[in-house]
């Protein structure tokens, strides 16, 4: 089945290709960066986390989201997904697999990556990260690839995949829930010490992880054959919508109870995100973009005759990831550092070479999706034809 | 009788998270009930640090403790701020108090210098988040330990320490150690690596055997004029300690006390 992703057609090869460029570009920065150090990357001894544990947790959400067609397909038995399922778990399977290259290239000392597994520490959320992630990873590739094995020979799956299945659906939220524990259960850091981060991860991997499908399933009818259906296009924007509306309530939240009861160690970084802190405001400007964003979005998602438009559909999930990458692939993670335990603001910003080890994980992630998605094209073009 | 039935109820409680350990929330409980019940108590030796703001007000003693220690640990000088390792080292007042200082603080100790260090946490956040168990509290004496050697590099420590203790070696750290006319390294403390985090060892090395136990700062603080008792060291389990009888004696604040980590060094302010 495999082999389908190894023939193609010229458009097909230059894709590969560009992600291909975009992998040896960002090996040459990591090859710098195991030489000289983390030392080329924006981090310092204030902010020691920066660009790659954010798209980390950007990425686990967009791993999670996948459960937002897996549910209702195989628990509600609702058809409409029928197509979309293994576009669900196949970008499940990438964005796991760029999670832990993000974890890897944050490593100080990689060659040591299997120390965690020499000497498992169950009371560091860390471990049971690992553990959730790895074993998502295993679940949807196995699950992804043997159901739709079963669709090429036309055989229902087998039945042993149905209990997997219904595990996949608890542990998708799991990697989402022990990925907000790594931050929350810190009480050296006020940012992020609150009960509402794991729901909040939850409900914008839920907006941000559809609108990724909504835009790669309008990209793939464009250029090929493939038709997920105008029912399931509208249903995923339902579920954008309402994942973008609770998150923005949880937001609001938040905020009130840190500016309402009005201790600094819970405003300042506030402060520092919306209006600046000691005169530092690198990432204001950042979040109001954000902040417009979603509330514009929720707006416009919520009126109908815009939602089932979908030139507007496309546009305003771009938008809805945009607006949660800013929050989570920038803010959430750097803004926790500020200010320092010493009362310092230090402000990030990522260097070029961060960046393109960045951009190399990013198409390491692409290229394994592209593949899969290949292969499922190639078959259900073929069965099409028979 | 009521022992009994206490102890009796906690291991039954605790044998049956044990079985659940499969799932994180149980299994960090889990680890949990055993650190808070049995580590803290089981050290037979717990040392403790006191420091006297006053007396470290002049500069020379307060540099004379940080040059000491980094000369003692091959504590690298490198020159971007950004990226130092700091093992002792001064912080005005406000923010190593931040939870006590105010507007009225008496005028001595508006922006004061203070020393601060790895505070050796009866129940240390670096240690219960650390993946690899590359930092624990030794048992026998309730130092907060580093294994620069199994150390992965991930950092969690740093996000999870109060104080701001733990540096990273974001570079190779030698390049940065000022060495003698004979390309001697100041001390025959092991090197760091790049990539590795590493923070104050209350000289573990120095005082395991030492009959009378006294890290680098403190007898560089003691040896300075005017700088005698502005550090103390010793053991809080021994109530005839030098500490215990300060601790006895004198008001003395923590940092931070209201997150129970439990540090274990004191201020005199």
């Amino acid at each position: 089945m495999l082999e389908n992703a190894f023939r193609g057609g010229r458009r097909y090869w230059i894709l590969l290709g560009v992600w291909v460029l975009l992998i040896l570009l960002g090996l040459v920065f990591y090859g710098q960066q195991l030489t000289q150090g983390l030392t080329i990357t924006g981090m310092s001894r204030d902010v020691t986390w920066g660009l790659y544990i954010a798209q980390f947790t950007f990425l686990v959400g967009v791993a999670a989201s996948a459960v937002m067609v897996v549910l209702p397909y195989y628990l509600h038995n609702y058809k409409a997904f029928g197509k979309m399922v293994i576009l669900g778990e196949f970008l499940a399977v990438s964005a796991v697999v760029m999670c832990g290259l993000f974890i890897f290239v944050d490593m100080g000392q990689p060659m040591r990556v299997a120390n965690v597994l020499l000497y498992p520490t169950l009371n560091s959320m860390m471990f049971w990260d690992m553990v959730a992630l790895s074993g998502y990873l295993v679940l949807n590739f196995v699950i992804g690839m043997v159901t739709f094995d079963a669709e090429r020979k036309g055989a229902p799956a087998p039945t042993w995949v149905k209990p997997l299945v219904y595990l996949s659906i608890p542990w998708a939220v799991s990697i989402h829930t022990v990925t907000a524990f790594l931050y929350s259960g810190l009480e050296a850091r006020p940012f992020w010490m609150t009960a509402i981060l794991a729901p909040r991860f939850l409900a914008s991997a839920f907006a941000s992880g559809p609108a990724l499908l909504v835009l790669l399933a309008l990209i793939l009818r464009k250029y090929t054959r493939f038709d997920p259906g105008k029912e399931a296009i509208q249903k995923l924007a339902t579920i954008v919508t309402y994942a973008m509306a609770i998150n923005l309530f949880f937001v609001l939240v938040e905020l009130f109870t840190a500016l309402y009861s009005n201790m600094p160690h819970h405003v300042h970084p506030f402060e520092y995100l919306f209006v600046g802190l000691h005169g530092h405001a690198a990432l204001a400007p950042w979040m109001w973009v954000c902040e417009l964003l979603t509330v514009g979005c929720v707006v416009l998602l919520l009126v109908p005759n815009v939602r089932r438009q979908e030139k507007y559909l496309a546009m305003l999930c771009a938008l809805v990831i945009v607006a949660i990458w800013i929050e989570k692939g920038m803010a959430m993670v750097v803004t926790g550092f500020v200010p320092s335990p010493l009362g310092k603001v230090t402000e990030y910003a990522p260097t070029p070479p961060e960046i393109a080890i960045t951009v190399g994980v990013y198409a390491v992630g692409f290229l394994v999706l592209t593949m899969l998605y290949k292969m499922v094209l190639s078959v259900r073009e073929r069965l099409e034809v028979t | 009788m009521d022992q009994n039935r206490r102890s009796f109820l906690k291991k039954a409680g605790r044998t049956a998270l044990g079985v659940g350990c499969g799932f994180p929330l149980l299994g960090s409980g889990c680890s949990a009930l055993k650190q808070g019940s049995t580590d803290a108590a089981a050290s037979p030796i717990q040392w403790a640090m006191v420091i006297d703001v006053r007396k470290c007000l002049k500069k020379e003693v307060r540099d004379a403790c940080t040059e000491a220690c980094h000369r003692a640990h091959n504590v690298p000088k490198i020159p971007d701020p950004e990226e130092e390792v700091k093992w002792i080292w001064t912080e005005q007042y406000e923010h190593v108090f931040a939870d006590q200082a105010h507007e009225h603080t008496e005028a001595v100790m508006k922006g004061a210098p203070v020393l601060v260090l790895c505070n050796h946490c009866t129940k240390p956040s670096c240690v219960r988040v650390c993946p690899t168990r590359a930092t624990w509290k030794r048992k026998s004496d309730g130092v907060v330990m580093m294994d620069m050697h199994r150390c992965i590099g991930c950092r969690y420590c740093i996000a999870a320490c109060p104080y701001g203790a733990r540096s990273f070696n974001w570079r190779d750290p030698r390049a940065h150690i000022a060495r003698d006319e004979n390309n001697q390294l100041p001390s025959d403390y092991p090197t760091r690596s790049k990539g590795v985090v590493e923070k104050c060892n209350f000289c573990a090395d120095r005082i395991r055997l030492a009959a009378k136990p006294v890290p680098a700062c403190v007898e560089a603080a003691n040896s300075v004029p005017g700088g005698q008792g502005a550090l103390t060291f010793g053991d809080l389990r021994d109530p005839d300690s030098e500490v215990c009888r300060i601790l006895n004696e004198k008001h003395t604040i923590c940092r931070r006390l209201s997150l129970g980590t439990g540090p274990n060094v004191f201020y005199i302010v």
